[in-house]
């Protein structure tokens, strides 16, 4: 069965979507709708699947059933095409540190196909946008956490993708460069880019246009943070978040 | 077909060239890396150069002296005197000989015919015999070199001078096991292949897993870049800087230990490249085998272990048990020491070589082959 074809405002659609780790359910019966242009979170405890989903919506890593049309793209059999329409930060920090801030900017703009000379006015955007000018010969690995951040963000937006997956792009992030950080992000966000982050900052996630709520691999509440917090008759987001992992807890 | 073509758009989309210079730059700020490649070879060489000048010292001899002259006991005198040669004992029969040196307490025996003087005392060339253990190719070097020593000290000593029929001694060199034994350069150019085999092996099998482990992989199989042209830029780098540790060792070899030329030495690296495609393929696959780089690194010195026994490059094949030679077989350093010893010490040409080399470069496709497909841009 083939998922339908998505509306064309729909950047995401899951149906059924599951993985399963041998014993371990990662990830189940997930149903998920993210519209294009809006910045959509991901919240859950740890464990509960959130890398996993947004690995299977970039096509590195097969689900076990289930579908999902990302940016107009099946994940299962278009993975490649995928690949050119959307940008990713992994968790964790996944550029060379043994490389300058530039020589990965170069190598990942190169990597997306932008010929030389668009490669460098590109790089010199973006290393002004985020303000990494002055240390675009650093290496990567003397960068600190926020920098680190930075730099990954401008590989993963090089191409300018109309998708751009962001797996808790803020952890171990000082509080000023979260801010920035984020600002980065709804800039992104108002030139058209949809955007799908995951993270453990429930302020970041009360500013949030929409959520969804994962716990132990399900599906547990979908919609603006005034909607979720309604659900579960609880004053904020992060009492939301206390309450699952309690129930995770007494699940275990 | 299908792959072929894909191999070369890979090549010629821009998405190999980033991957290469990439590795490059990498290779370049990791100076322990490549003072690695190219050191320790040079180090190996050196070590095994000295083995040979000290080994040529104190072989274990026993001698079998059937002509019991004062010409005879010259002979052993001379020989002893070289210092190549430690007389441990005299034995009265070939087959002491057999049993001594296959007990391995004895490397060398000199023999000595019964008619040995009267041949001197006739003007023939009085003949002689030297059996040496060659399952050591350093010590018959050893052997031979001793034996050169005495044919020019000895005579003189005798009071004999050239015969009607040439040198007035013949003394004979005869490796047991090894009938090929060459002289001290014999081992150098097998040196050649295992040094290619012990780096790149092991140094190929880590890449994809390193990646894998820190944590890069992830962001760079997300990117549209073909698994070819990632696999491939693995490797590109790593064929350069072979050519350069090879080069290396054979600039070594030659100025410090005298290792000939008589080939072709654009063939030599014409099929040299064969090789170090296979042997980057077996670590490209291992890598994609290997779940840590700690696994990576025992499945590739799993490898290399019966390479340098198996081989022949220490000890002749046609001496081992059938399973060792079949197992020789399957090693493709057994085919490159064929061809790195063909040209550098027979002058061998593509006529005699073609069969290693097509095996040779069945191993590289295969290797690489089964490395492409079993490697997904996924992180599972
Ligand atoms: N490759 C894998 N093999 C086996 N189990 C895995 C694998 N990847 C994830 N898991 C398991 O699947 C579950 C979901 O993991 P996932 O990383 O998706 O959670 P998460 O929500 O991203 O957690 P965190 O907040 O800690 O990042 C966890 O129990 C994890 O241990
Ligand atoms: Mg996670």
């Amino acid at each position: 069965m083939t998922a339908p074809a998505p509306a064309p405002d729909v950047a995401v659609r899951t149906t059924k979507l599951r993985k399963v780790f041998g014993e371990l359910v990662a990830v189940d019966h997930l149903d998920l709708e993210i519209l294009r242009g809006e910045v959509f979170g991901v919240l859950g405890p740890n464990g509960s699947g959130k890398t996993t989903t947004i690995r299977m919506l970039c096509g590195l890593m097969r689900p076990t059933s289930g579908d999902a049309t990302v940016v107009g793209c099946d994940i299962r059999t278009e993975s490649e095409r995928l690949r050119t329409r959307i940008g990713y930060m992994s968790q964790r920090f996944g550029l060379y540190g043994d490389l300058t801030v530039r020589e990965n900017c170069s190598f990942y703009a190169s990597l997306y196909g932008l010929a030389p000379d668009e490669r460098k006015t590109r790089i010199d955007e973006l290393l002004g946008d985020l303000e990494l000018s002055a240390r675009s010969n650093d290496r990567a690995s003397t960068l600190s956490g926020g920098l680190k951040q930075r730099v990954a963000l401008a590989c993963a937006i090089a191409h300018r993708p109309p998708l751009l997956f962001l797996d808790e792009p803020t952890a171990g992030v000082d509080p000023a460069a979260r801010r920035q950080f984020w600002k980065i992000i709804y800039d992104l966000a108002a030139k058209g880019t949809t955007i799908v982050v995951t993270t453990h900052y429930m302020d970041e996630a009360a500013k949030l246009k929409r959520l969804a709520f994962l716990s132990r691999g399900h599906l547990i509440a979908v919609g603006t943070p005034e909607m979720v917090t309604a659900q579960f008759g609880l004053p904020t987001i992060e009492d939301v978040f206390v309450e699952l992992q309690r129930r995770d807890e007494a699940a275990a | 077909m299908n792959a072929l073509m894909r191999f070369f758009s890979a090549i010629r989309t821009s998405l190999l060239w980033p991957m290469v210079r990439k590795e490059f730059i990498q290779l370049r700020r990791d100076p322990g890396t490549l003072g690695m490649i190219l050191g320790i070879p040079a180090m190996q060489l050196l070590l095994f150069g000295f083995a040979v000048r000290t080994e040529v010292r104190h072989l274990a001899t026993v001698v079998l002296d059937e002509s019991r002259t004062p010409e005879s006991r010259l002979l052993i005198e001379t020989i002893v005197q070289t210092q190549n040669f430690d007389l441990v004992g005299h034995v009265t029969d070939r087959a002491a000989i057999e049993h001594a040196i296959n007990g391995g307490e004895v490397r060398a025996a000199l023999i000595i015919p019964p008619d040995f003087s009267r041949q001197l005392k006739r003007g023939e060339p009085g003949s002689a015999q030297i059996i040496v253990d060659a399952a050591n190719p350093l010590a018959s070097s050893a052997a031979i070199s001793g034996a050169a020593l005495v044919a020019t000290i000895l005579p003189s000593r005798l009071g004999v001078g050239p015969s009607a029929t040439g040198p007035p001694l013949d003394l004979r060199v005869r490796p047991w096991y090894n009938p090929s034994g060459e002289s001290t350069t014999f081992v150098i150019p097998g040196l050649v292949a295992v040094m290619l085999m012990m780096t790149f092996v092991v140094i190929m099998a880590g890449a994809i897993v390193r990646e894998r482990e820190v944590g890069t992989l992830e962001q760079l199989v997300v990117t549209p870049i073909s698994k070819w042209a990632l696999l491939l830029g693995k490797v590109v780098p790593f064929v350069i800087i072979a050519y350069l540790q090879m080069t290396n060792v054979l600039l070594l070899g030659w100025l410090v230990f005298g290792v000939p030329v008589r080939g072709s030495i654009l063939l030599l690296y014409a099929l040299a490249g064969v090789f170090i495609l296979a042997v980057l393929g077996i670590g490209l696959m291992i890598s994609t085998f290997a779940k840590s780089q700690a696994a990576a690194q025992q499945l590739a010195i799993g490898l290399i272990m019966p390479s340098i026994l198996l081989s022949g490059f220490l000890f002749p094949r046609e001496a081992m048990p059938a399973v060792a030679q079949w197992i020789g077989n399957l090693l493709p350093i057994t085919y490159f020491l064929e061809i790195v010893r063909g040209i550098l010490l027979k002058g061998t040409g593509m006529n005699e070589l073609w069969r290693p080399t097509l095996l040779l470069l069945a191993f590289a496709v295969v290797t690489l082959a089964i490395a492409v497909r079993r490697f997904a841009k996924t992180v599972e």
